[in-house]
């Protein structure tokens, strides 16, 4: 597919010589994650979180159609269906706790795969498309999540939903109208249950549709990979199948271990206990939180206190939204031509910094918003944005990068006078010359 | 598969040449790991397949329970047992002494006897689906027609059945099934409990 030493499709058998002529499904199976995709032989354990993404999709679009045939998007009954999955149907416990916890582990997954790309450089040229169409799938995610996170009708979803929407009620002039259109009332009611439950049906599917246009336009120039050197021939390349399907395969194997583990003996870890409450549009909970993968958001969310201009709740809006926004940005406010962070020293302890930064803002926004969190949030959002704005543009121009090595080949084997010495074999009968 | 190819990563291959079925260390893992995935799939597989059998909540109504005591002879009820209707007919001696016989047309043959309970042979409960095509037969309420042997006529392909609720004329292949009941009392039966 990306280079012209990729292994061409063979049918095996006749049927799939007939079948390739008609429709090469096959043809593009093996050339997309099968042996026609060369893929660096350098990738670490962190390239595999991409295919650990689309396998969570999967698991959450399964369970999901699962779960829908049982749930009721009705508000007299949502609550009880839920609790029906819960204690009458068949298992029906284990798949809504897999769905829930799901949800959680393809953010985990996903947060890392993002990270990967910041450190490594994915998102520089020729790659700023596939970066692009992440972020939409991100943005796809949280909406999808959100009014997942609805449809239990408990007192989280319920406030939930009011407080989401009511971010666009912050918007001037148009705000209002723009709030009880996406409610469809003036308040979270049967309607605003109904339309998030068709959305949260139909999104999972428009992501999977995202998702096909991200690997599309990465197969273009190829992944990425560690050292962020271009691939220059065949030997700095493997096909994707069996090697990277087996590094998959293994890293899949300790992300079911984790999502099992959680889901058997810690369902309700990530969760909140006021959503086992029935929505009650009387009673707002004490202190309400979205779930722990918007935190970093809701703490840029609640930083801004004070009316400069426009008013603080609107520039606590504008800040949330530019929060990711502004990561579209990215391929151009880091121009500097080395894509990797191990040979960028200075990027690499701001990237550190921001690493930290965001898991500060998480914290801060899962606590109540009482000082210092909210100074400390304020910080922490101010940092978030000059390391984007002011900190990178500087960084590209003015960091004294390492060297880079020649080829994938070359990093890879820098020991390779030492691993190439004959291996003592003293004592072991040498193999029988078969050919 | 499991021949020497390269004196690393065998196993077995030791000094002393017992080693051309050694088996490679990479099949071994590789043949363990999918193993290990496959049955791991295959088990995944039955919480997905098995939510769509009846819920709990479903099961526990499989059985009602039903006073008969009001329902005279020559009467019958309908009542609703596992979401379908069901006929409880108290039969009049006559009905019995017909239901008794053993006639040559009998497409499904059983006798009143073998599709009542043991010394109630006046209680005839069976369920009201036609085992054509699932219609309700008429003949339980007061007034529908019966059919041409005064048990139970069902309109949508004119199927007649007998007072055992046996099929006799019609495309029905079956007698009207008898479910599973016991009496709790002379009074009182519990449908959908194996006696």
């Amino acid at each position: 597919m990306s280079f012209p030493w990729a292994e061409e499709y063979r049918p095996k058998s006749g049927f799939m010589r007939w079948l390739d002529q008609r429709l090469p499904l096959p043809r593009l199976v093996y050339g997309a994650v099968g042996g026609g995709y060369p893929v660096p032989r350098n990738l670490n354990y962190f390239w595999n979180f991409g295919v650990l993404a689309g396998i969570a999709l999967m698991i959450q679009i399964v369970t999901g159609i699962i779960l829908a045939m049982h749930y009721v998007p009705y508000d007299q009954a949502a609550f009880r269906s839920v609790e029906h999955i819960m204690r009458d149907v068949n298992q029906g416990w284990l798949l809504r706790y897999l769905h829930a916890n799901g949800a959680a582990f393809f953010f985990i997954v996903t947060y890392i795969h993002i990270f990967r790309g910041l450190y490594y450089g994915s998102y520089k040229a020729p790659r700023e498309l596939v970066w692009m169409l992440g972020l939409v799938i991100l943005l796809l995610m949280m909406a999808t999540a959100f009014m997942g996170y609805v449809l239990p009708w408990g007192q989280m979803s319920f406030w939930a939903s009011k407080v989401i929407t009511g971010l666009f009620g912050a918007i001037p002039l148009i705000g209002e109208p723009v709030q009880s259109w996406l409610l469809g009332g003036y308040a979270p009611d049967q309607p605003t249950l109904n339309r998030f439950f068709s959305l949260h049906y139909l999104l999972p599917f428009v992501i999977a549709g995202v998702i096909i246009l991200h690997i599309w336009a990465l197969h273009i120039p190829g992944s990425s990979n560690p050292t962020g050197v271009d691939v220059k021939g065949p030997q700095d390349t493997l096909p994707f199948h069996p090697f990277y399907t087996a590094k998959d395969g293994f890293g899949l194997g300790v992300f079911l271990i984790l999502l099992a583990a959680v889901t058997f003996f810690a369902p309700n870890y990530l969760g909140h206990a006021d959503n086992y409450i029935p929505a009650n549009p009387l009673s707002t909970p004490s202190h309400i939180v979205p779930e722990w993968y918007f935190w970093p958001f809701y703490a840029i969310l609640r930083a801004f206190t004070v009316d400069f201009i426009l008013g603080a709740k609107l520039w606590g809006v504008l800040a949330m939204f530019g929060a990711i926004v502004l990561l579209f940005f990215l391929p151009w406010l880091d121009p500097s031509p080395v894509r990797s962070g191990n040979y960028r020293p200075r990027f690499k302890q701001f990237f550190w910094i921001l690493v930290l930064d965001i898991l500060v803002l998480g914290w801060c926004g899962g606590l109540p918003a009482e000082e210092p969190y909210v100074m400390i949030s304020q910080v922490a959002t101010i940092y978030y944005f000059a390391h984007f704005l002011i900190i990178l543009p500087i960084l590209s121009w003015t960091e004294k990068t390492l060297p880079l090595p020649n080829s994938i080949s070359e990093s890879v084997l820098h020991g390779e006078e030492r691993e190439a010495a004959p291996v003592d074999l003293s004592g072991v009968r040498p193999a029988t010359a078969a050919e | 598969m499991a021949t020497v190819e390269h004196s690393d990563g065998t196993l077995g291959g030791g000094p002393d040449g017992v080693s051309d079925a050694a088996l490679r260390r990479r099949d071994f893992i590789n043949i363990a790991a999918v193993s290990v995935a496959g049955v791991g799939a295959a088990v995944t597989l039955y919480p997905l397949v098995n939510q769509m059998n009846p819920s709990a909540d479903v099961l526990a109504l499989a059985s009602i329970e039903v006073d008969v005591s009001a329902i005279q002879a020559g009467q019958a009820i309908k009542t609703i047992f596992r979401k379908q209707p069901l006929f409880i007919r108290h039969l009049t001696p006559p009905e019995i002494a017909a239901g008794m016989k053993m006639p040559g047309d009998l497409r499904d043959p059983q006798s009143l006897a073998e599709r009542t309970a043991e010394g109630k042979p006046q209680w005839l409960i069976t369920m009201g689906v036609c085992t054509h095509l699932g219609c309700v037969p008429l003949g339980a309420a007061e007034g529908e027609n019966k059919g041409a042997y005064g048990g139970y006529f069902c309109p949508c392909h004119g199927s007649h059945y007998d007072t055992a609720g046996r099929i006799r004329k019609g495309p029905a292949p079956k007698n009207l099934e008898v479910p599973a009941y016991v009496f709790k009392s002379d009074t009182v039966v519990a449908v959908g409990e194996e006696a």
